[in-house]
């Protein structure tokens, strides 16, 4: 760790008169176990590292990165960053985080598990095979399993710049997950379960299997429903999802570029009444938490709406000077870019009902056990969501036939302002936010039926 | 890249446990990028990496052991604990003869990205934002990205093959947000080719930015998408997506040996409308796409997988290749020297039919017109696909009228290869990035103009 400290605080302080330096440092050591038919499909004990430079000049920014810590070509690096600087526009808002800046109480946060990088990688095999086999065997109606994986990862990442600001983060995450296939005479079903921690014994593997058979299982017979509007229930899976696509318009930069449907909506009513939503990279409960953010600024809770007003966005050092209220330690990056900003802990205030009874509540709706095409079924700027989904009905908040080849669809906005309801069981999960079992009052479910054109609205 | 006999003492060490097959694969990567952002150049990023993995096979398991360091020590380590994940009992060394292969290229780049001056790439993107905002005042932001890499690559392998490639991509992106009562709409468009900088004498920056404006602003005026099934047809280009995602991943032959693709058992059969045709090339000259060999060393090669509908092959890496007692494909593919290969598309590409495509709209009484998809995503084990579509407009009594928006398709292979009931003969491509168990690789997809008699489509309207 010392060793990453020290090589970015020699790069920063290179500068030359004239001249801001930022360096980044990380390094992952991570294992990485996939398991098939019983057997060791693949392993692999990697180590991965690189740097990434920053200088900025009269404004100007250029950067560099290497996929190497080899002092020559980390000097190549700066050396290159220097040239790019030349051809950006200058921009005042530019630049480095100041001590000021960064200043702040960083958190204590103990996010690194020694014992990861002790446990013999045979215990990690083992831990992959035992996946399969808890989840081969906790259901008849399994056919098979598509993957079982184990993966651990050490990453640890410094940064400093030549106005004397430095931070080094260290974290462990380790995790493992299994794919299950359904059903022998009839269509596959596939369902996904995980378990995931910071410790080698915080992970279970039979909660793995009995997720990934019971959400497979479930699905069995699922059929094409017909179209129409009804409320739907997230799966705090799902809710995880959707949160993240949130984080990507509350982003300063989104903000900035004017590419967030939540431009301009500052102090709105953007939620419904009681929808609190913060990142909060201080609880070390969060698989994102960290002291520092990727600047060196000392994180922070960020209230981003509060009883459904919208009080704020993430900010890195440059989109909080560009508009003015300064960065709130929301910096994310890796190696090999600048400095972005973004969440990396973010949740949902709970509510009093638990999953069960948030369902009950539900009634008729749809239960969404799962979503595809986010990536480009979801649109931060004009606020579009609309995606593919499976899971199940309710029936007086019980679970009735499964559904298949679905899509639900709505508005960022509109999704916000119709949650009724938010389950009590807020987990954190890795991803950059928490799940919950999230009830949203009406969406548009596209199946089976003939379609229905809208009639044109000529306002 | 490094020297023959450093190569082969490297495969010894790995094969020192006992392994049935070793493979270092050395790669140099280098990269820059330019960006333009509310007219402003935001930053010039350059970036090199450089590192070799060696790959231990011994009965089905693979380890897997990468390294930045290239020296003779820094490769017989990685060696070393490749051997050890894939171990069994000490085995006789076999003597490796190392033979080079000589691989044709598809096409020569001319204008290699490293010897065009920076203020060139800055200009495109300047040229770009100004026919962006030339489309009018509701165009609110204009983000223009230059990007090029080259990537040399080396294979080096127990069964004595010597290859190396060299591979270079330019990528051209604009993206811009329009403004309007409806509020903020997108449009996007990034053709990309293995070229160097020649690129810009293919596609003009000013045109690719007129895409883009035109596309944002056509959004601002589209009321929400119906819902529900019904015919779809798909422009030239724009719907290959649908045949990668709804049909290439389940052809590709690890899916298939794990039992998680709805293709197994099915090698001739009529799995498709008799209308399709579906290749995949790597060998299609200067495509997203292409390379010579792929990253295990095998020339990349045209593949047909449907044939006039019947389902005739699978792609293939070394590994399930050697399994089968076959030669690879040539779809052997890794994002980096950290990752390791497996099976992925190329270019993939659903051959031109006869009808005029014209006559295909005009032949729809109703239906949606897909001009531009966004991305998708397939389940390979149920079939179930489902992608975004950026452009689209309604079809009404046989001709394309308003434009519509936040249309999602969702289908299943399958069923939608058998639904396909119009190809047209005209044809395009469109450069993307495919993901898969974590790893993306450049790929296209193309196709003519054709119609899917009935498709789901996600929308919000009609209630």
């Amino acid at each position: 760790m010392a060793d990453l400290l020290g090589l970015a605080l020699d790069l920063a302080e290179r500068a030359q008169p004239g001249e801001e330096v930022e360096a980044y440092v990380s390094r992952v050591r991570e294992t990485d176990v996939k398991v098939f038919d019983r057997k060791v499909e693949s392993l692999m004990v990697a180590e991965r590292s690189g740097v990434g430079v920053r200088v900025i000049i009269e404004g100007r920014q250029g950067f560099a990165w290497a996929g190497s810590l080899d002092l020559d070509v980390v000097e190549t690096a700066l050396a290159d960053a220097r040239d790019n600087a030349e051809f950006a526009t200058p921009d005042d808002c530019q630049g480095v985080v100041t001590p000021e800046e960064a200043r702040g109480d960083a958190p204590a946060l103990d996010l690194w598990s020694e014992d990861l990088g002790q446990v013999a990688t045979e215990a990690k095999v083992a831990l992959a095979l035992e996946v399969e086999a808890a989840t081969l065997a906790a259901d008849p109606r399994l056919r098979g399993v598509e993957q079982a994986i184990y993966g651990d990862a050490l990453a640890e990442s410094a940064v400093a710049n030549s106005r004397g600001v430095s931070a080094a983060v260290q974290r462990t995450t380790c995790s493992c997950a299994v794919i299950a296939l359904a059903g022998v005479n009839e269509a596959t079903q596939t369902g996904y379960g995980f378990s995931a921690g910071r410790s080698f014994t915080d992970l279970d593997p039979e909660v793995a299997a009995r997720d990934a058979a019971l959400r497979s299982t479930r699905l069995l017979g699922a059929t094409q429903p017909a179209s129409r509007r009804l409320p739907v229930v997230l799966d705090p899976l799902v809710t995880r999802s959707v949160l993240a696509v949130l984080g990507g318009a509350l982003s300063g930069e989104a903000i900035l570029k004017g590419r967030s449907v939540l431009v301009g909506r500052e102090g709105e009513q953007v939620g419904a009444a009681g929808l609190t939503l913060c990142d909060d990279p201080t609880d070390a409960e969060a698989f994102g938490a960290s002291a520092h953010d990727a600047e060196g600024v000392a994180s922070r809770r960020n209230e981003l709406i509060v009883d459904g007003v919208l009080r704020g966005f993430l900010h890195n050092a440059y989109t909080g000077r560009r508009s003015g209220t300064g960065t709130n330690g929301a910096a994310i990056r890796g190696f090999a870019s600048t400095p972005g900003c973004g969440a990396r802990a973010l949740a949902l205030t709970p509510g009093t009902r638990s999953a069960e009874q948030v369902m009950a509540a539900a009634g008729d709706a749809l239960y969404v056990q799962s979503v595809s095409g986010l990536h480009s079924g979801t649109n931060p700027v004009s606020g579009d969501f609309s995606v593919g989904a499976e899971g199940l009905m309710l029936r007086g908040g019980a679970f009735a036939e499964p559904v298949r080849e679905v899509t639900i669809a709505s508005t960022l906005p509109r999704i916000l302002l119709d949650v009724v309801e938010i389950g009590s069981d807020v987990t954190w999960l890795p991803g950059g936010a928490a799940g919950v079992t999230l009830l949203i009052g009406e969406m548009s479910m596209s199946g089976a039926s003939p379609p229905v054109l809208a009639s044109h609205n000529p306002e | 890249m490094l020297a023959t006999d450093v190569l082969q003492r490297t495969l010894h060490a790995a094969l020192r446990h006992g392994g049935d097959f070793a493979e270092v694969f050395v790669e140099h990567r280098s990269s820059s990028n330019a960006r333009l952002d509310d007219g402003r150049i935001e930053e010039l990023v350059s970036g090199h990496a450089r590192g070799a993995g060696v790959r231990v096979v011994r009965d089905d398991t693979t380890g897997y052991a990468h390294t930045a360091d290239l020296s003779e020590s820094g490769l017989l380590a990685a060696a070393e604990a490749a051997a050890a994940a894939a171990h069994g009992a000490d085995g006789e060394v076999r003597v490796i003869d190392l033979e080079r292969q000589h691989t044709a290229r598809p096409h020569e780049v001319r204008d290699a990205p490293e010897s065009i001056e920076k203020s060139r790439k800055v200009d495109v993107l300047r040229r770009a934002d100004d026919a962006a905002r030339a489309r009018g005042a509701a165009i609110s932001q204009v983000n223009a990205a230059y990007a090029d890499g080259r990537r040399r690559i080396l294979l080096a392998n127990s069964d004595g093959l010597l290859a190396e490639d060299d591979q270079v991509r330019t990528r051209f992106l604009v993206q811009c947000v329009a403004v309007g009562d409806t509020g903020m709409q997108t449009g996007m468009e990034a053709p990309g080719r293995s070229v160097g900088f020649e690129l810009f004498e293919e596609i003009e920056p000013e045109e690719v930015a007129r895409i883009a404006a035109d596309r944002a602003l056509a959004m601002l005026s589209a009321r929400p998408a119906p819902s529900g099934k019904l015919p779809v047809v798909l422009r030239r280009g724009a719907g290959g997506v649908l045949f990668h995602e709804a049909c290439g991943h389940g052809l590709e032959a690890d899916l298939v040996g794990r039992d998680a693709s709805v293709f197994k058992g099915q090698i001739g059969e009529q799995v498709a409308s008799p209308l399709i045709t579906l290749v995949d090339d790597g060998s299609y000259a200067r495509e997203w796409g292409t390379y010579a060999i792929d990253d295990e060393g095998a020339p990349a090669q045209r593949n047909v997988l449907i044939e006039d509908g019947v389902l005739t092959d699978f792609m293939w890496d070394h590994l399930r290749a050697r399994k089968e007692g076959r030669a690879s494909s040539g779809n052997g593919r890794r994002e980096t020297y950290q990752h390791l290969p497996m099976v992925r598309m190329t270019n993939t590409l659903l051959l031109p039919g006869d009808e005029d495509p014209d006559r295909i709209i005009s032949g729809t009484p109703h239906g949606l017109y897909c001009a531009a998809l966004g991305g998708g995503q397939v389940n390979t084990a149920t079939g179930d696909f489902v992608f975004g579509v950026t452009e689209a407009y309604l079809i009404e009594d046989g001709e394309i009228t308003e434009p519509v928006r936040a249309a999602q398709l969702i289908g299943n292979g399958l069923e939608t290869l058998r639904l396909v009931d119009a190809v047209g003969n005209d044809f395009d491509t469109w450069a993307g990035t495919c993901g898969k168990d974590g790893q993306g690789v450049p790929v296209s997809s193309g196709q003519p103009t054709l119609r899917v008699a009935e498709l789901t489509v996600g929308g919000t309207a009609g209630s």
